[in-house]
């Protein structure tokens, strides 16, 4: 397990290399600098710009250039944002979105298990497609029609139940207080949540099916001990791989989430990054993401070594 | 090795029965059970009505897409007269789904949106099959260290966080029109090349690709008789499932402002438009909203009813 | 005694079908005494085991059960799950044809049995471990403490039946039910498990089921025999009175139909016609070796060793001959028939056909060559293209090898080998999803039939099949050998098949000749201790000759092929202990002319 786990990440290496050239490049690709457009400079004025960052200098130097900062975990400065460097940035968003996405994935990961073993146990019943059809809405309704609603529902109309005011705020981080979290959060869970119940559900149909769970029967188990005991560690082994692509998932609906609701996350800078051609910016957050997920799905996979004893890793 | 005798099944039975019928074969079962599966059925025809409407709507309202109104900005929707005084400004008209605040008709662009959201949806996942399907496979079929390498990129790929990359294409190319449908099939060929090689695998390790060897049939012909039509099933099944996707994928990118432009629109365009306005307006966002669910609905029942079909174990 | 452990009145089982309704069990009774084991024989689709499920109320959720059934007077049939709970697992207790999917793949198999302790008998932790090795000592487990924390994956097949088994015993159940228990396992193996099972009867005087398809295991293990066919009891009694004096016309085609090791007779059935002595020889094999490279052990870069899969074999066939090969599982039987007819790439080794080396021929030659060897394989439906008619399956050799054939030739030609295997040629534009086992596996043969080809290998061409179906498909390819004159390789893991069909018999043990000579010679006089120990291992369906049998030789577990040790199993007198060593390699020697027999320490 040691071995597999040093294995992968020096396999990583290459891989992120690969990410970093080809995001390096593919930006350079693009028509229009990040000092184009802003107003007309004097000549002098715009080639001291451009040697101060570097971009008077061959392609393949600025890369190798930055390849050796980003060895040294910087960066680079943003080109638009002044005054900061791109790991500032990213260390001022990056909380937010993690707060975000942690709650959302945790969210998810209960609500969409919960619902999913309940369809299951009740196969082909009327809670098994109400659940089904609901999972089946989650799925098909973005994120950026949901959110609007439910600004409208419990922001702007503002919602209240037996007296009780279940208004909530529509929009702004407010230092991370516990009411701004709410509607993003729910956002951003109600896909995952989706996928999670029809995934569990299906799985856990196939595990109640197995042969192991009619042995626990005759062992003469009470039900609740074959579900957690026998059925619920089988049934969820799926969700585990499922929940390296399901954290991609969180962070690309993060992307509008964070801007609906105007939070202070990665995901706005890489919006605004993208449209103002800050490349830097731009790069360092995909280098960072990329690097994020593949440490994620190292994490999940070593994770399933765990939790499932028939796979060796090696 | 192991004697592999059948538990006693309960449809040992219905073989029996099942050989007084005339070669019923796979794909015919598949379409009896597909047809049987209402909301499969339903949703098809639905899909098929609104992809007429999508194509036929220039015949069915009188208004232009980009046609600007200024006395009728944002009405709300009128479905039987044009005498009731819908529109903030006082006048009226048969606008189905209300107009926008420019006073263009919003159940002509709603059809437009799906004319470019179904377009989108449909070329780039024909991008991603085309795709997805040779290199899975090549690397299926080939095999070896071929197979590892050519998955090992799929890999890397994978951890490109994908909407990054699309927005990022997107940037570069200006928000071109026909780029932007590349974009996302070249990004979510990545499953589908993974689905197809698997089925290559697993359809190559069957028997009767072995007894095919031992009849003499050669490489190609294993490829195009046996290995083919035995992964077209789930292939199908995924592409029905990957158009909704990348339906979502755009309607995201025209929300953020980086998909279809002015005067063109999308489903996302609209909703992105309607979500600015829906305290005062609330039908230009539901209208859109509601038909881009329908849609992905019907495409997703359509996915789930072909797969029961194909591989029924009743669920 | 007289309340009977079980009483089973007018049961009923039908599942609903998404084609209709299935009727599994029609309306079937009998008692279970104390002490007593009980045989329920029959074939797939039987309704034995739905029968039994029903009972314990394990159905599917699509059955539905009608009846009583009472256990020492008290109700199964619509009991409430916690009074189904106190007698299930405890009192009553089952095991499962397939032991590794039968067990929680998650859970120590420690915990397992514990598990059942605690809840039924409300032991404290300690308490229940302590009974659970004692109980996996009963079994025979050898290091029971430590096979406790293993996990059911790492443990072999026997081994895991034996868990199953602890697990149903760890309460002292009153009543056993074993569905297939030996099934799914090695001939050797089966005989430790029922050894297993006869002992703890005597031991606990438990009551057992026993729930199977083979004739042979009933008539050692059982009292009293059910016969059972399309859901009904068709004839039931004493064992003695059910295998010497059968009187319903189903249980005497069971008993004819069913292969046996002591004869070559087969009663009522085509019997092999003797070899030429005179044929030409049309296949010789010299040292031929199948290796696969197996990733091994841990490190940042993993390893590979070789594992020897086929490891220096040699014969010969001669036109028209039957050679059977005959192993365990694991033992190389199908790797190596593969490598002989070119769908295997072997390792090293020459194969001469009909005077020409294959190793020197073409792909082109190679191909050309298949329209005279020709193979059919173990699971008739598996091998069978689901997608073409069974007449395009049948076609497929001709269409490939001699594409010029006219439509109208192909079509005459499929329909005329239809006929001789048994086929209704109307059915050429059927599925194979839409037949029977039996039937496919008559498509699978026309295809191979085609050519009329010199060479038919049979991979265990009839393991899949019930006896009765099994004994046609005998009948068919002896049949067809008798008119075409083929040679045929054939391969089982079943001796007593082997015995009826094979002129001569070669055993493999880990990818090596042990024994190979005629077949009276091999059954009759077998040399080499693991060949006499497979031979005893089998089951003969005649109780009074199993009751009788002295105490069987059985060689120890099939050891790991990684490990080089393992090939000298039998000759440990010459082994370096050492996992990776090069072994001394044991000599074949000819003891009687056409008897060779793999050097071995003397027994």
């Amino acid at each position: 397990m040691l071995f597999y786990a040093i294995r992968r990440v020096l396999g990583a290496i290459p891989t992120l290399l690969v990410i970093i050239t080809l995001s390096f490049f593919l930006m350079r690709l693009a028509p229009g600098g990040p000092f184009a457009g802003d107003r007309v400079l004097p000549p002098e004025i715009a080639r001291n710009i451009a040697a101060a960052y570097d971009l008077d200098k061959p392609l393949w130097q600025q890369f190798l250039i930055y390849l050796e900062r980003l060895a040294h975990g910087d960066f680079g400065p943003s080109y638009k944002i002044r005054d900061f460097t791109v790991t500032q940035l990213i260390m001022n968003g990056f909380p937010v979105s993690l707060k975000l996405g942690l709650l959302a994935i945790t969210l998810a990961v209960a609500v969409g298990t919960t619902l999913g073993i309940l369809a299951a146990l009740r196969q082909n019943r009327p809670a098994d497609y109400s659940v089904m059809t609901l999972a089946m809405i989650g799925i098909t309704i973005p994120s950026f029609v949901t959110a609007p609603l439910l600004q409208l529902i419990f922001g702007i109309y503002g919602l209240h139940i037996f007296g009780l005011n279940l208004s909530l705020p529509v929009g702004g981080w407010n230092g991370g207080a516990a009411q701004n979290l709410v509607l993003p959060v729910i956002v951003l869970a109600l896909g995952p949540i989706a996928v999670i119940a029809r995934i569990t559900r299906g799985s856990m149909v196939e595990v109640l099916r197995s042969n192991f769970i009619r042995t626990a029967r005759a062992k003469g188990l009470p039900t609740w001990r074959i579900i957690v005991h026998h059925a619920l560690h089988a049934g969820l082994l799926p969700l585990v791989s499922y929940l390296g692509p399901a954290i991609a998932d969180i962070v690309s609906g993060s992307l509008i989430v964070e801007q609906i609701f105007g939070l202070p996350g990665i995901g706005r800078y890489f919006v605004q990054a993208a449209l103002n051609r800050d490349y830097t910016l731009v790069m360092g957050v995909t280098i960072f993401y990329a690097a994020l997920i593949i440490t994620l799905n190292l994490l999940v996979d070593l994770l399933y070594g765990v939790l499932d004893p028939r796979v060796r890793l090696k | 090795m192991i004697p592999g005798r059948t538990p006693a099944h309960p449809d040992a039975q219905l073989m029996e029965k099942a050989q007084a019928v005339k070669g019923r074969s796979l794909l015919a079962d598949a379409r009896r059970r597909l047809f049987r599966n209402k909301a499969a059925v339903a949703s098809m025809v639905l899909l098929a009505l609104i992809a007429l409407m999508a194509v036929f709507v220039p015949v069915v309202s009188p208004y232009a897409f980009d046609a600007q109104d200024y006395s009728k900005i944002s009405c709300a929707p009128s479905w039987w007269t044009a005498d009731v005084p819908t529109c903030p400004g006082g006048a009226g008209g048969t606008h189905w789904f209300g107009t926008d605040p420019i006073g263009r008709d919003l159940f002509v662009r709603s059809f437009y949106g799906a004319r470019i959201s179904l377009a989108v949806g449909i070329v780039a996942t024909l991008v991603s099959l085309a795709i997805g399907v040779l290199y899975g496979a090549a690397s299926g079929f080939i095999g070896g260290r071929t197979d590892a390498f050519m998955m090992r990129i799929v890999d890397v790929l994978y951890s490109l966080p994908f909407i990054f990359l699309v927005i990022i294409l997107m940037v570069i190319f200006n928000q071109n029109f026909i780029l932007l449908f590349v974009a996302i099939g070249a990004v979510s060929w990545l499953t589908m090349a993974r689905i197809v090689r698997g089925q290559t695998l697993s359809a190559k390790q069957k028997e009767f690709v072995e007894a095919a060897r031992a009849a003499g049939v050669g490489t190609f012909g294993i490829i195009t008789r046996h290995i083919v039509p035995n992964v077209v099933g789930p292939v199908i099944v995924y592409v029905t499932l990957t158009i909704p996707g990348v339906i979502l994928a755009e309607s995201f990118l025209s929300f953020l402002g980086l998909g279809i432009r002015e005067p063109f629109t999308s489903w996302g365009v609209l909703i992105s438009e309607g979500a600015g306005e829906m305290e005062t307006a609330p039908w230009a966002l539901i209208f859109p909203a509601a038909l881009m669910a329908i849609t992905l609905f019907c495409f997703n029942f359509i996915g789930d009813g072909l797969r029961d079909a194909l591989d029924p174990k009743d669920r | 005694m007289t309340h009977p452990v079980l009483s089973v009145k007018n049961i009923d089982v039908r599942f609903a079908t998404q084609d209709g309704e299935v009727h599994a069990v029609k309306n079937v009774s009998f008692d279970v005494n104390q002490g007593e084991v009980i045989g329920v024989v029959g074939e797939s689709g039987s309704g034995k085991s739905q029968l039994f499920l029903a009972a314990n109320g394990l159905l599917a959720g699509n059955g539905r059960v009608t009846g009583s059934v009472l256990y020492r007077g008290t109700e199964l049939v619509g009991a409430r799950p916690a009074a189904l709970n106190a007698i299930r697992g405890s009192k009553i207790t089952m095991i499962f044809q397939d032991p590794l999917t039968s067990l929680t793949p998650h859970m120590r198999v420690g915990d397992q049995i514990m598990e059942t302790l605690r809840v039924h008998k409300h032991m404290s932790r300690e308490a229940a471990a302590q009974r659970a090795v004692e109980t996996l000592e009963l079994v025979r487990i050898p290091e029971a403490k430590r096979r406790m924390r293993q996990y059911p994956h790492e443990l072999s097949g026997g081994m895991r039946q034996r868990v199953m088994i602890a697990m149903a015993t760890a309460c002292g159940p009153d009543l056993l039910i074993a569905d297939e228990p030996t099934t799914a396992l090695d001939v050797t193996v089966q005989a430790q498990i029922l050894e297993i099972m006869r002992d703890l009867k005597r031991e606990l005087n438990t009551s057992i089921v026993l729930i199977s398809h083979d004739m042979g295991v009933i008539a050692g293990m059982c009292d009293r025999v059910q016969v059972m066919r399309h859901g009904e009891f068709v004839e039931s009694g004493p064992v003695d009175e059910i295998f010497y004096r059968p009187q319903h016309p189903y249980t005497q085609m069971l008993l004819d139909a069913m292969p046996r090791i002591d004869t070559p007779v087969r009663k009522g059935h085509i019997n092999l016609k003797p070899e030429d002595a005179n044929a030409p020889t049309l296949l010789s094999v010299d040292d031929v070796k199948v290796h696969f490279p197996v990733a091994a052990g841990g490190g940042i870069f993993p390893k590979y060793k070789p594992l020897r899969a086929v490891d220096g074999v040699s014969f010969t066939l001669k036109q028209g001959e039957t050679l059977g090969i005959v192993g365990e599982s694991g033992c190389g039987k199908s790797t190596l028939a593969r490598a002989v007819i070119k769908l295997l790439p072997k390792t090293a080794g020459t194969i001469v056909w009909c005077g020409k080396n294959l190793g020197d021929a073409s792909n082109e030659e190679i191909r050309a060559l298949r329209k005279e060897f020709q193979i059919v394989f173990q699971d008739p439906l598996a091998s069978l293209d689901p997608r073409m008619t069974i007449g395009q399956s049948i076609a497929e050799p001709l269409r490939s090898l001699e594409p010029l054939t006219s439509r109208h030739d192909v079509d005459a030609r499929v329909r005329a080998i239809m006929e001789k295997v048994g086929l209704d040629p109307a059915w050429i534009n059927r599925y194979p999803h839409e037949f029977s086992g039996g039937q496919n596996q008559r498509v699978g043969i026309a295809r191979a039939m085609i050519f009329n080809p010199k060479l038919v290998i049979c991979d265990e061409a009839v393991s899949a099949l019930d006896v009765s179906i099994q004994a046609q498909i005998i009948d068919l390819i002896l049949a067809l050998q008798a008119e075409f004159g083929m040679s045929l390789i054939f391969i089982s893991h079943d001796l007593s098949v082997v015995r009826q069909v094979a002129h001569r018999v070669m055993v493999l043990y880990l990818g090596r000749i042990v024994e190979l000579a005629p077949r009276d010679a091999i059954y009759t006089d077998a040399r080499h201790p693991y060949t006499k120990a497979l031979i005893s291992a089998v089951p003969i369906p005649d109780p009074k000759l199993e009751r009788a049998k002295a105490k069987r030789l059985l060689p120890p577990e099939l050891p790991s092929p990684l490990d080089t040790r393992s090939a000298l199993m039998f000759l440990k007198s010459k082994r370096i202990d050492d996992p990776d060593a090069e072994q001394y390699r044991p000599r074949l020697i000819e003891e009687t002319p056409g008897h060779f027999v793999a050097e071995h320490d003397p027994v």
